[in-house]
């Protein structure tokens, strides 16, 4: 017993102060705030790489950038995104609502969660710096397809080492949060009592723990197929590029909704507070996600229409595609059914919520279109695809986190934000955003291809306009910035409840919530 | 901060997760310079292997004593064996990757090759196969004179049976020895749980033979078309994780030498057998799908 001792006696010292203390932490909301200012600087990153390219494409012809280094930034303003924006995000959100949600003292296994971030900074270190190397960075685009990623320089075998430690990250990740709820509860707090933003939590992470490990076996056999001289991608050796696309795809598309799933999580906590009635259809909410994740297994080749498929394949997928529609229609539902004669009021979360439903649904429908095979071919690699995953992940992912941090910052640092500056950041971004993307849907109907950086001339003007708006949703997002910090740094004091009838346990805690959260596990009504 | 009666065990701060985040870019760095000639490659490769080596000694090391010191409770306990068990689930699903490219080419590339004079004529496709531009297969553990124009496969009834005969015996020594331990029978413990490392070493040590056999002999190689590339690997991952198995057992064996663990608490020897369980079954699918049939 003596060790016992000796190590009870050590946590009474040893908390280190400064970068040491931020580096070394085992604590939910520090881990939490790190993954949440990650993401926000990869966004800042990856929005200036969208600028370059918006900025080439501001008119015809080759002016700002050479069609290799557009490529470059095509490919990393995607990587960095997915990898570094909003998956990170997401996970700041998780590290620091679920323990406070689900009534627990911190994350499970807060050592490793503390691994989780801290191996993320080397590895966008690794794939940020393959842009200096001879070359330039990856240019293949972020789905890397065989053979054009196997015949690039030293920037792949670093794109694939990063996403090598990406993995790691986000399967220990995803590890603890699985563990956190199904270990970490507080009594009384059953399954189907769980804020749904746990549920949508608890099924992402599986889907992580279940696909990013195929991802690193896709590109595990890049790399060999690179250096070591395998065929799985080469036909001359028996193989097949097009393999690499079903394995890519298989992690792609649960991939999608590992962006998307906690976005409606937040979503579902948003909007039952500013409607001031509990969330209508709590356990069709939960089914739904369930059945969204189960069939993001079975529809990955609707990316691949036109790469070559049995006729009984293209039709499996476009049937398996479609039925999607079915679980997310409910959730829409939902939303608009808690939203039904509520108390409503509109402050900044609630109108990134709205804005969410309202443009998620139209990305919706444009998922739809793509759907139906034979339309797919005439949109297939065109601005037309652009607009729709925009507008699930930039006004589905990121707006919704914005709503997220608008509506759980005065928890997290015990200040009200600036609601006339967020309500300007709201409108400028929405409005920005729709200028942008909107009108790409016309530009990919008339057959303007994606990833290449010149045109013809007939699609100039929806390029200027989307590139005015593009420039214009990048500067917006810097009030948003300047929002959050003057909320770190002060404000009018946030009551414990923070809004008029929000639900949950986070709002029984202190604003800002204490260090430890429940040093006894909190009883459960 | 507490682990009073009740309560949970949250850790103190820790500088192992940079350490190991050091380690690990310092090696995949190197190994990247080292396939693109980098001339620091190799060093780098050695020093970040050294630096992981040093995080997983010091952090799990500091697991250790702190469950020997009785920190943790039951419900710590829990979260280690939810979280062993999703880390399995993730390798499950690792494997899967290699053997969906493993059953793609076999039943849809290769035949989609040979049934389209397009794009490659004159192939016949079957399998084994090198690819339209590969040697040509010839019979199971023939040795070939010329390896650049043909290669000849291991058969599954010599080092590949007995192989898998080694690794379900040591399944089955391994869960005697765990017997062992919930009876307190030390001696019994330490003795079998020894077997199963004896078998897992001499497994390795066949694949080495079999690996230099089928590069010296058979003139079967990582280039031999998807074949070679399906076979090794799933094969070469498949011995990684034995390796890495095998060294799980190995700590866990020595820490039973120490007297660690007790009848009702030992989470670490658990988590290595299940883990030893894991590539064992993913023997048997090798076996079946990549040898026999």
């Amino acid at each position: 017993m003596a060790t016992a001792e000796a190590a009870h006696h050590d946590e009474h010292h040893g908390h280190p102060t400064g970068i040491l203390r931020w580096i070394t932490t085992t604590n939910h909301k520090d881990i939490g705030t790190l993954y949440l200012c990650f993401s926000l600087t990869m966004f800042l990153v990856g929005g200036l790489m969208a600028l370059v390219i918006r900025a080439e494409l501001f008119q015809p012809g080759l002016q700002v950038v050479d069609p290799h280094f557009f490529n470059q930034m095509t490919t990393m303003h995607a990587l960095v995104m997915i990898f570094g924006a909003v998956m990170p995000g997401f996970v700041g959100f998780a590290n620091w609502m679920i323990p406070m949600m689900i009534g627990a003292p911190d994350m499970a296994l807060p050592r490793l969660n503390n691994w989780s971030f801290w191996i993320l900074p080397f590895a966008f270190t690794m794939l940020l710096a393959s842009l200096f190397t001879a070359g330039g960075g990856p240019a293949s685009g972020w789905t890397l397809y065989a053979p054009l990623s196997i015949q690039g320089g030293m920037s792949v075998d670093m794109t694939i080492f990063a996403i090598h430690m990406m993995g790691v990250s986000s399967i220990l990740g995803a590890i603890n949060v699985i563990v956190t709820i199904f270990n970490m509860r507080a009594p009384g707090m059953a399954l189907m009592k769980l804020p749904l933003f746990v549920w949508t939590w608890l099924i992402t992470a599986f889907l992580l723990i279940a696909v990013m490990p195929v991802l690193a076996g896709a590109v595990t056999m890049l790399l060999t197929d690179r250096h070591f001289d395998t065929a799985f991608f080469n036909p001359a050796g028996g193989g097949d590029p097009v393999m690499f696309q079903h394995i890519f795809w298989f992690f792609g598309h649960p991939e999608v909704y590992i962006l998307i799933l906690p976005a409606f999580g937040i979503i579902s906590e948003i909007i039952p507070t500013f409607s001031r009635k509990p969330l209508f259809g709590y356990t069709t909410m939960v089914l739904a996600t369930a059945g969204i994740a189960f069939l993001s297994f079975i529809v990955w080749a609707h990316h691949m229409f036109t790469v070559g498929m049995p006729l009984a394949g293209e039709l499996f997928f476009m049937y398996s595609t479609m039925l999607i529609a079915v679980p997310t229609g409910v959730k829409v539902f939902n939303w608009v059914s808690t939203m039904w004669r509520g108390s409503l009021t509109f402050e900044t979360p609630m109108l990134f919520a709205l804005a969410v439903v309202f443009l998620f649904t139209i990305g919706g429908f444009s998922g739809l279109m793509l759907a139906i095979t034979p339309a797919d071919f005439q949109y297939h690699d065109t601005y037309f695809v652009v607009a729709h995953f925009h507008y699930v992940l930039f006004s589905g992912s990121v707006m919704a986190m914005m709503g997220g941090a608008y509506y759980w910052l005065p928890k997290w640092t015990g200040h009200m934000y600036d609601e006339r500056l967020g309500k300007i950041h709201f409108w400028t971004n929405t409005i920005f955003f729709n200028i942008t993307f909107f009108p790409q849907h016309f530009l990919g109907l008339a057959g303007m291809p994606r990833r290449i950086p010149d045109y013809a001339l007939q699609f100039t003007e929806f390029n200027v306009i989307s590139s005015m708006g593009a420039f214009g949703l990048g500067l917006s997002q810097l009030i948003f910035v300047y929002v959050v910090i003057k909320c770190v740094r002060g404000g009018k004091k946030a009551s414990d409840k923070v809004w008029d009838q929000p639900r949950g346990l986070e709002w029984t805690v202190p604003s800002p919530a204490p260090h430890h959260t429940f040093d006894t596990p909190p009883k459960i009504a | 901060m507490s682990s009073a009666p009740g309560s949970y065990y949250v850790p103190n701060p820790s500088a192992w997760p940079i350490i190991g985040s050091i380690g690990l870019f310092t090696l995949l760095l190197g190994f990247m310079l080292f396939l693109n000639e980098g001339a620091a490659g190799t060093w780098l490769m050695i020093v970040g292997a050294g630096i992981v080596a040093l995080m997983m000694f010091g952090w799990f090391g500091t697991v250790i004593s702190e469950s020997e010191g009785g920190l943790y409770n039951d419900h710590v306990d829990m979260s280690f064996r939810m979280s062993m068990l999703w880390f399995i689930f993730s390798e499950v699903m690792f494997f899967a990757a290699f053997f969906g490219a493993l059953f793609y080419t076999r039943t849809l590339a290769v035949p989609w090759l040979a049934d389209t004079d397009l794009l490659w004529p004159n192939y016949e496709g079957g399998w084994p196969t090198a690819g339209p531009k590969g040697p040509l297969p010839i019979d199971a553990d023939t040795a070939v004179s010329d390896p650049a124009a043909q290669f000849s496969t291991i058969g599954p009834w010599g080092i590949p049976v007995l192989n898998t005969f080694l690794l379900l015996a040591s399944s089955v020594t391994v869960t005697i020895a765990h017997h062992a331990l919930k009876h307190n029978a030390r001696g019994n413990l330490i003795l079998w749980l020894g077997v199963t490392l004896v078998l897992g070493f001499v497994f390795l040590y066949f694949q080495a033979v079999e690996y230099s056999h089928a590069y010296g002999e058979l003139g079967l190689t990582l280039g031999t078309g998807v074949y070679g590339a399906t076979f090794f690997m799933l094969t070469g991952f498949h011995g990684l994780h034995v390796t890495i198995g095998a060294i799980m057992l190995t700590v866990v064996w020595l820490r039973c030498l120490r007297g660690h663990f007790k009848p009702e608490n030992h989470f670490a020897f658990e988590a290595s057998a299940w883990y030893w369980h894991f590539v064992d079954t993913v023997w048997v699918g090798l076996f079946v799908f990549v040898y026999v049939f």
